[in-house]
């Protein structure tokens, strides 16, 4: 409050002293008022410029980063691609080598085939019964005008050579139906081995036709992808963000299975390494040791996929001759085997060492212990080795989605930063543009305060007869330059 | 080849890195837990066991523990019934806890009382004591009614040195007299305090309900 009235000229005046204060104040401010539109206008430029020249620096630089992940994503998604139609031609080749190699072969074996079955087609045919000669002696018979019992006789006879005959030709034709149906059974076996060939090399075809249009979409996509399209590099963005989100679920189930490999041998360690030794304030020796013996079965485990060529995380291995990779491959998987016969062990000294402790706080307390069914204790016993020989090798999986998430993380983080400086880049212009508008605001805003010397001014220009200059539009002019 | 042997001096450098990063200060807890054995808080012993029990139960590996019993004169080595300093290893660990049950059992059945009770002798010996095996958290429990008689010729009426030791009485019987008086109770509470906290100690908690022994190991 004093230091309010040391700025006023009668303190027990208040409205007095702050109305020539103002009076002269505003005396000053015209007096200062062009210089002042000048110091706004150039602030606010430079301002407004500066904040241009940040978001335009930041749109090119956006726009050379999108340049570069798109090249290295292309180039990325070119390579799995090739390798993808690399291993369709392998398919088609093995294919073709191993089935159409034999074509010949079964080419010749069908027609033998259907040689055999046409022989026995044509061996089958039906035979007709020869004519009976009887019916022509009968006819002769029958255009005897007279003959009385002679002709009865002869009747007679010719009906018991008849009957005699039609015995014999129809025991005969039986006979050669009997044998038709034997060639047309043995027949089957070659119509069913036709039948097989013929479906083994349907199958092939239609296997091969399958390739060939998988060939075709991986065509189709590795020409967009040469092409440089912008659908190309969506489509291959998308994906990366797909595989991270795979990828990370996997790894987190993983780190769910890490922690519960942690647990299974971190009271144990202690054992080995000491339950009093502290590497922080709250981090214990033997749970690092623990940690470490976890991450080394991890590290073993990449080491193992990578030099069984199943992930690239290293050039190095990859590059390898055979013999040399197939040795680290060995080393890796004796390592991991071991590891994994130790931690099994810790697995039953933990156990060992919990029953230790209860056994001991049973001695402490009064009450008896309770009796325990030996089989019910072995079984968590067993599971907990169990699960100590065999999550190490479940780590060592790891490797394959720590592979995908470490290449499409490149990317998406590419992609996030892109995004992040085109939004940085239109904050800073829209700031750019609210500054360039403020100069207008904070010069209007000026000129209110000095509004009575201004109204001042254009009466006395007013009377001497001239024009009152307008400022606004010079201001305005020079904002715009 | 060059490669190699930067590895190799890695390797071999790994072990001073983790070495320099080692936190050097003790973690572990020390307790010294002294027992009234005069007059008729002799009795009390078997309550003393629930809480040496408690303590054997949660103590860790590389952890201090030692018993003593309050007498006419304290300040003694020969007063104390069991001492131990846990091995780091665990099932080492519960051996010496089930040997240090055994000598307590023992304690227990023989126990006699005392004419007079030196608690400020023995809170000396006990400062003594956990200096001497110097761990992380120092606790000094009185089992006691607190209430000191010292014998003609025991001097004890100097200031006492405490540092950094935390204080807790525990199953603080009333007497009769207090029973008639309780301000007796409050100011031989308020008295202890006092003498405690000016002798450098860190906390000072009384604990009369034996179901609520969390407090003791509780550091925090």
């Amino acid at each position: 409050m004093n230091n309010l009235n040391s700025w006023l000229f009668w303190p027990d005046q208040v409205a007095l002293s702050v109305l020539v204060l103002f009076f002269l104040i505003s005396i000053f401010l015209y007096a200062a008022r062009v210089p002042a539109h000048n110091v706004i206008a150039s602030v606010c430029n430079l301002a407004s410029h500066a904040f241009r020249f940040a978001a335009r620096w930041l749109l090119l630089t956006a726009e050379g980063l999108r340049q570069r992940n798109k090249i290295v994503l292309l180039e990325h998604g070119q390579a799995e691609v090739s390798s993808q139609i690399e291993r369709e031609f392998e398919r088609v080749t093995d294919l073709v080598r191993k089935e159409l190699g034999e074509y010949p072969a079964v080419q010749r074996k069908m027609m033998d085939e259907i040689t055999r079955i046409e022989e026995d087609y044509l061996k089958c045919g039906e035979v007709p019964p020869p004519p009976p000669e009887w019916v022509d002696a009968l006819s002769s018979i029958a255009n005897l005008k007279s003959g009385g019992d002679i002709a009865k006789k002869m009747l007679e006879d010719l009906h018991k050579s008849v009957q005699k005959i039609h015995d014999k030709t129809i025991a005969e034709y039986r006979r050669a139906y009997e044998g038709r149906h034997k060639i047309l059974k043995g027949m089957m076996p070659f119509w069913r081995s036709v039948d097989k060939t013929a479906k083994h090399i349907d199958s092939n075809m239609i296997s091969l036709t399958t390739n060939a249009k998988t060939i075709d979409t991986h065509m189709g996509r590795y020409e967009e992808m040469r092409s440089k399209t912008d659908k190309s590099e969506h489509t291959l963005a998308i994906s990366s963000f797909v595989q991270l989100g795979i990828s990370s679920l996997v790894m987190l189930i993983a780190a769910g299975g890490a922690f519960i490999n942690f647990k299974l041998i971190a009271l144990p360690m202690s054992e080995m390494v000491g339950a009093s030794d502290y590497i922080t304030n709250n981090l214990r020796t033997s749970d690092v040791a623990a940690l470490v013996i976890v991450l080394m079965e991890a590290s073993m485990g990449v080491f193992l996929l990578e030099s069984m060529r199943i992930t690239h995380l290293f050039p190095t291995i990859a590059s390898m001759n055979d013999q040399l990779r197939k040795r680290i491959m060995w080393t890796a998987l004796v390592l991991l085997i071991i590891l994994a016969s130790i931690e099994s062990s810790l697995a039953l000294m933990r156990d060992m060492l919990i029953a230790d402790k209860a056994a001991m706080l049973h001695d402490l307390s009064t009450v008896a212990p309770v009796a325990t069914d030996s089989l019910l204790t072995h079984i968590p016993m067993a599971g907990q080795m169990v699960m100590g020989f065999v999550l190490p090798f479940v780590l060592a999986f790891v490797a394959i989605p720590l592979e995908v998430v470490v290449y499409s993380l490149r990317t998406v983080v590419g992609v996030v930063l892109v995004m992040l400086m085109r939004a940085i880049s239109f904050m800073l212009r829209f700031i750019a543009m609210i500054f360039h508008r403020l100069s207008r605001i904070l010069v209007n805003t000026y000129d209110i305060v000095i509004v009575l010397p201004l109204l001042v001014e254009r009466w006395v220009i007013g009377l001497r007869g001239g024009s009152v200059p307008v400022k606004s539009n010079d201001l305005k002019s020079r904002s715009a330059s | 080849m060059k490669l190699t042997k930067y590895f190799l001096l890695a390797f071999l450098l790994l072990p001073l890195i983790f070495a320099g990063c080692a936190d050097n200060r003790s973690h572990s807890n020390g307790v010294y837990l002294l027992i009234d054995t005069s007059g008729t808080y002799a009795q009390q012993v078997t309550k003393a066991r629930k809480i040496i029990n408690y303590l054997l139960a949660n103590l860790n590996a590389g952890d201090s523990l030692a018993v003593a019993k309050v007498e006419s004169k304290s300040f003694s080595e020969k007063d104390i019934v069991a001492k131990v300093t846990f091995d780091r290893r665990p099932s080492y660990a519960n051996q010496e806890k089930r040997a240090f049950n055994q000598k307590i059992e023992e304690f227990a059945k023989n126990v006699k009382g005392s004419a007079f009770t030196d608690i400020t002798g023995g809170l000396i010996q006990a400062a003594e004591y956990l200096n001497e095996a110097n761990p992380g958290n120092k606790t000094i429990i009185i089992f006691s009614d607190m209430q000191e008689e010292l014998g003609k010729g025991t001097v004890r009426d100097f200031p006492i040195k405490l540092t950094g030791i935390r204080v807790m009485a525990v199953n603080v019987t009333k007497l009769s007299t207090d029973n008639i008086d309780p301000r007796r109770y409050l100011d031989r509470l308020s008295w202890w305090e006092k003498r405690v906290r000016d002798a450098g100690a860190t906390d000072w908690f009384v604990i009369n309900d034996l179901e609520h022994l969390d407090k003791v190991l509780n550091t925090q």
